[in-house]
């Protein structure tokens, strides 16, 4: 059964050093709190895998959080580059980051396979396409039955995985809704799961196709109102398109970047 | 009587006429969603739009600046998973067009938005591939909108992250189960098509007060043009109109927000 912590409690007991760590949230409930709490708790060497890094990835990369990180495409969504992420991997501030990229298709099938048990997924993808030759994850095989040449990239199972969602009941299962991206997929792909919410309810109102996390398949819940701003909850809050824009000029250098860590990450407590 | 129009203008409203109410697009957000929406509420009242985040025959009132705004969600006629997206509707053959935006484009219609440069040592690094490769490959075909210049129409792109024609123009040539590739080119000087036999793009159409000159400058190969080659027709007020309306309320809503 899922335990309830705070935050805090729930980073540090199920996050370590040199741990690959993902979060996961298609452009929308992006945890951004326990992203914030992880930057705090100076967690190192971390392999960070995410679809879209976006501006979470780009806070603990600036931190020093990362050791590597597994992407399918990093930037600012609408805006432009993801300036922190861009320094390590081109100047290695502040500190070198090796990178591993895939294509959207791929993770997506790799983090189903990861959900399913399995080793690696298949797909029809990569034609063409260089990534294969600066990845040495991806391997083309055969279909045992057409002969049709696939792609095939490793399953995802990361030792923890980090999701928010809307909210979940006091037993601790967990309601997504809306763009549910990836959540469900890697919560099952991975050993240990945090998930924190908008709110805890008596009753979670799913309705019987709902995308649902049953309490026994989480391992920590933490309440963490707002915790996915400045991305957005549906039903509770929208996407913070202003700060993405602003983002931009933050992060475009080293030092707005660190003074805006300090005030607005390291002294502000966990939600 | 002649209206006043910019040449983004020209090519948003000339990108959004190459989609029609029966086709099914796998949208890329930038200038790819601002034509696509602008077909939608013009000429293509019933065109499927479709967006990487899972949201399925959306119709936003705003274009989204990320590609999983939740405008797409709510307006949508339902949203599924990133995997179901990328598996079943994409892979299994849903899709009629795939419709991107690039950094840089080659004569062969290859895309890269990875790097430019080295990968080891980038110049500039770029996001990256996203959806791009398996929309190129997997979609019935693919429209590009991007604009012209030299910086973006290279000769050969530093790094292929999304196939058009490959290297030498053969890479699809006898693929089982893979899309026509690019099929129109749209910039805001030109319309670009590729050659039916080497694959090349060959410049089809030149918009209203462009001249090849203009196009041989910003294009960083020796670029063809058609034997017959047309004039792209000029926005008409009601598109313009449409679209005006569309970018004002769009940037209205994103400034407007906290």
């Amino acid at each position: 059964m899922a335990e309830f912590l705070s935050l805090q409690e729930a980073v540090s007991r199920h996050i370590s050093n040199g741990d690959t760590v993902c979060m996961e949230g298609f452009t929308h409930l992006i945890p951004f709190a326990a992203g914030h709490e992880i930057i705090r708790q100076e967690k190192r060497d971390l392999t960070l895998i995410r679809m879209t890094p976006d501006l979470v990835y780009d806070q603990m990369i600036g931190a020093g959080c990362a050791k590597k990180l597994i992407f399918s495409w990093g930037g600012n969504p609408g805006v432009g580059s993801l300036h922190r992420l861009r320094d390590a991997v081109e100047k290695g501030w502040p500190n070198k980051l090796e990178i591993l990229e895939h294509s959207h298709a791929a993770m997506a099938c790799a983090y189903e396979a990861g959900a399913a048990g399995l080793p690696f997924a298949v797909l029809r993808g990569y034609v063409g396409s260089d990534l294969p030759k600066v990845n040495d994850q991806i391997k083309f095989i055969e279909c045992p039955f057409t002969g049709e040449r696939l792609a095939a990239v490793p399953s995802v199972r990361p030792d923890v995985v980090v999701i928010h969602a809307q909210r979940a009941d006091r037993k601790g299962n967990v309601l997504i809704e809306g763009i549910v991206g990836i959540q469900k997929e890697v919560v099952l792909a991975a050993k240990r799961s945090i998930v924190t919410v908008e709110e805890i309810v008596d009753d979670l109102d799913a309705g019987v196709n709902a995308c649902v996390l049953p309490s026994w398949a989480v391992t920590a819940i933490a309440e963490a109102p707002k915790g996915a701003s400045p991305s957005y909850a549906l039903g509770y809050y929208e996407r913070d398109n202003a700060f993405y824009k602003e983002w931009d000029g933050i992060a475009r250098d080293r030092e707005t970047f660190q003074t805006w860590l300090k005030d607005n990450v390291f002294e502000k407590g966990a939600a | 009587m002649s209206l006043e129009f910019t040449s983004s203008e020209m090519m948003s409203v000339t990108a959004a006429r190459a989609l029609t109410s029966d086709m099914t697009c796998f949208v890329g957000i930038g200038l790819p969603s601002e034509a696509a929406n602008l077909a939608r509420l013009t000429h293509a009242p019933d065109v499927t739009l479709i967006y990487e985040s899972g949201t399925l025959q959306t119709k936003p009132d705003v274009l989204p600046l990320s590609i999983g705004d939740g405008e797409l969600c709510e307006s949508a006629l339902t949203t599924v998973s990133v995997p179901e997206m990328f598996r079943y509707w994409l892979q299994g053959g849903h899709i009629s067009v795939g419709f991107l935006g690039t950094a840089q484009i080659d004569r062969y219609a290859n895309l890269n938005t990875t790097l430019i440069g080295d990968y080891r040592e980038p110049k500039v690094r770029l996001p990256g591939g996203g959806g791009a490769p398996e929309i190129a490959t997997n979609a019935k075909e693919v429209f590009i909108t991007v604009k012209h210049s030299k910086r973006t129409f290279v000769k050969d792109v530093d790094f292929v992250t999304t196939v058009g024609f490959g290297r030498d123009g053969k890479a699809r040539d006898n693929v089982p189960n893979i899309g026509r590739g690019p099929t129109v080119v749209i910039t805001d000087l030109c319309i670009l098509k590729p050659d039916p036999d080497t694959k090349e793009l060959v410049v089809t159409s030149l918009h209203p007060n462009v001249t090849r000159d203009d196009v041989i400058e910003a294009t960083g190969w020796e670029i063809r043009f058609a034997d017959q080659l047309d004039t792209t027709p000029e926005p008409t007020a009601h598109e313009l109109e449409i679209l005006r309306d569309l970018k004002a309320r769009t940037n209205a809503h994103h400034a407007g927000q906290q």
